[in-house]
């Protein structure tokens, strides 16, 4: 065997050696690279708590405020709407709200009104469809009209791919969305300021 | 080897002179020629084949028209819906023209694409030895989807952000990992300011690059191979004393005449629609971008631009009394594999297994993550063309009549598919408390991937007619 065909082993583990370190250093730098793609920390400063007064609710009222750039309702619903809650109680998917979707349902809202017990008209929920996104417009008048059933008891309907929503925000059986609206933490200051994002165990994560 | 500069005779011109100089260097007549000059492709194109050209034409006109679009766009949140409307629609002299021309291209692309694809589904350009060249163009058809997605994001409209935010969401269906990539996606918890500046990045520099180098893979593995033809004859068996097949004539300029005049009729049209319906009635560019991004409030209507409906139709399609009939589907299509299939026993027990698995999972998982599932699978599927047909003939013209048939049902349901998903849930009302669009999508859906899953076997059952041994062509 010629020189030019010998493999000098002690060259060629150099070599393999240099091409891993290398490799590694690529691969470390490309990590970098996507991790830029992360919020930066402006935008997640930007998650703070926001207070609402709503002494100027009117029952069956919606305000829509902004938190983490997010469009969260606050409904004051009159008794009929509260009524309607036990018509949709059997239509819905997820009556008692055990699955969530992107954030844990509050402990204290786990129950039909889906609010908290000592202001239980007051619906709190993050408007976004837990389908893909979009924000649900408000369908408050009853029975029959264009896109939805005949026996609507009043909701919220998402216009991208026809979700319906009752007035607790759960999501109706068999429609694109999966999960009930989400729930952010939220607790009253007085009776008629409320802090979302926050609540009695501190800060949303 | 040593350099030989190429010597031409003293009394040549100074241009030969100078072309002898740079081919010494760089193959440019050679170049030229393999490319295009002496490229010979079939004599019997017919209308069909001038979308390979008119597709070209257009990615030019949206490269120059989106550098010049670049010169006066601001990517950011606060300023970017007043340069588009006001800066480059009201100020800039003619900058409403170039937005128009690049909008306007947008739109014409996917209608040339669409049309290219259709003609290599109809003569079998897909098939051996032609897969790269199908699976390159697979790969332009996902790049441009990219770019006209990202593309739209830029004039930061209602549709802009919000069509953003659902296809943004759609990532958020993948279990587990879903939420963390789409916020990873959008760099913050709404689509915003940093979404809009990567999507920005993307559009411009990102998925060009991609795009333009595979093309020219596209193309020059299509000049390796030839050009398939209307009777899917191989015009390389028949080759003349020099060489050449005796069915092809030069691109040039026999097929630059021919384009040219194809491109003529096209800026016709392109023009007539840049000039006089920009908007296109709303399918081109969508009333409610008219309006500046709201992240608060959703618009009533959200709907894709209409290349892209097809495919949402199929994702809203999904539901979860879908997925009953879709674990249908896999049964049987895995005892197909296992029945009625030639296939080692090995790739059987994968299929059983991988079916029993696609089962677990659709009981396991949302249907909304598989609306998702099958919405990527409905681009994706394109690419197992190639394989999927088994007909001995490449072109539909020596195909069993009623081969036809099943091309125009599988077109319907695709062009059904698109008008469902420019529409509001619910249009066609409903009918035995089912939604009769909804129902109709989902039976188009399932004839989509029908089409291609069973196409193994129907391509290859009926009778085939005789392919001829040279390409049918009448002089004009």
């Amino acid at each position: 065997m010629s020189i030019e065909e010998q493999v000098d082993p002690g060259r060629r583990g150099l070599l393999v050696a240099t091409c891993a370190a290398g490799g590694l250093a690529g691969v470390a730098t490309g990590a970098a690279f996507v991790s830029t793609f992360q919020p930066s920390e402006r935008a997640k400063a930007g998650g703070s708590p926001v207070e609402v007064d709503i002494s100027t609710l009117k029952p069956g009222e919606k305000r829509t405020v902004e938190w983490r750039g997010k469009p969260v309702w606050i409904l004051k619903r009159t008794p009929e709407m509260m009524a309607s809650l036990d018509k949709t109680e059997s239509k819905v998917a997820d009556p008692k709200s055990e699955k969530t979707y992107s954030m844990p349902m509050p402990k204290y809202c786990m129950n039909q009104a889906r609010s908290r017990v000592e202001h239980k008209d007051v619906l709190v929920v993050v408007g976004v469809c837990t389908h893909l996104g979009c924000s649900p417009g408000d369908k408050f008048q009853e029975g029959a009209q264009p896109s939805l059933p005949d026996d609507w008891a009043g909701g919220f309907l998402c216009p991208c791919h026809g979700s319906t929503f009752d007035l607790a925000a759960r999501v109706y059986k068999n429609k694109p969305a999966p999960d009930n609206l989400d729930v952010p933490p939220y607790m009253f200051l007085s009776d008629n300021k409320i802090i979302i994002g926050k609540d009695e165990n501190g800060e949303a994560a | 080897m040593a350099f030989v500069e190429k010597k031409l005779p003293a009394n040549a011109s100074a241009v030969d002179k100078g072309l002898a100089w740079v081919d010494s260097r760089f193959p440019l007549t050679k170049l030229w020629n393999d490319q295009w000059g002496k490229y010979y492709a079939p004599k019997n194109f017919n209308f069909w084949y001038i979308f390979g050209s008119l597709a070209m034409l257009v990615l030019v006109i949206q490269i120059v028209t989106g550098i010049f679009l670049v010169m006066n766009y601001k990517p950011d949140a606060n300023l970017a819906f007043a340069s588009v409307e006001t800066t480059i629609m009201r100020d800039v002299p003619w900058g409403w023209l170039v937005r128009y021309m690049h909008s306007t291209g947008a739109s014409a692309f996917f209608i040339i694409v669409y049309l290219h694809m259709t003609r290599g589904l109809l003569y079998g350009s897909y098939r051996k030895p032609r897969e790269l060249i199908w699976l390159f163009g697979v790969g332009i058809f996902l790049c441009l989807m990219g770019e006209a997605f990202m593309g739209y994001l830029l004039p930061w409209g209602q549709m802009s952000f919000w069509g953003a935010q659902v296809i943004v969401n759609l990532f958020g269906a993948i279990p587990f990992i879903g939420p963390e990539l789409s916020l990873w996606i959008r760099g913050d918890y709404v689509v915003s300011d940093a979404t809009l500046n990567r999507f920005f990045s993307f559009h411009v520099i990102a998925i060009p690059l991609v795009l333009l180098g595979l093309v020219a893979a596209h193309l020059i593995a299509l000049h390796e191979v030839g050009s398939n033809n209307p009777d899917g004859v191989e015009i390389k068996e028949n080759l003349d004393k020099d060489g050449h097949p005796v069915d092809g004539i030069p691109s040039h300029p026999y097929y630059s005449v021919h384009d040219i005049f194809g491109v003529t009729v096209f800026l016709v049209v392109f023009s007539a629609i840049v000039f006089f319906a920009p908007e296109m009635g709303g399918y081109f560019l969508e009333a409610n971008n008219f309006v500046p991004a709201d992240a608060l409030k959703t618009p009533n209507h959200i709907a894709p631009v209409w290349y892209f409906t097809p495919f949402y139709s199929i994702l809203r399609a999904t539901t979860s009394q879908f997925i009953y009939a879709l674990e249908i589907g896999v049964v049987a299509y895995v005892c197909m594999i296992f029945f009625k299939s030639r296939l080692a026993g090995l790739w059987k027990t994968i299929a059983v297994i991988a079916g029993a698995a696609i089962i677990i999972a659709f009981n396991v998982f949302e249907a909304k993550f598989f609306g998702v599932v099958l919405m990527g699978v409905s681009v994706m599927i394109l690419a197992g063309l190639p394989w999927f047909d088994q007909s001995p003939v490449k072109s539909i013209r020596y195909r069993p009549s009623w081969h036809k048939y099943v091309y125009i049902v599988f077109g319907i349901s695709f062009l059904v598919l698109g008008y469902l998903g420019v529409k509001p849930p619910g249009v066609w009302g409903s009918a035995f408390s089912l939604d009769i669009a909804q129902t109709v999508s989902q039976i188009c859906s399932l004839i989509y991937f029908g089409f291609f899953l069973l196409m193994p076997w129907w391509s290859a059952m009926g009778t085939f007619k005789p392919v001829p041994s040279r390409v049918t062509f009448h002089a004009h």
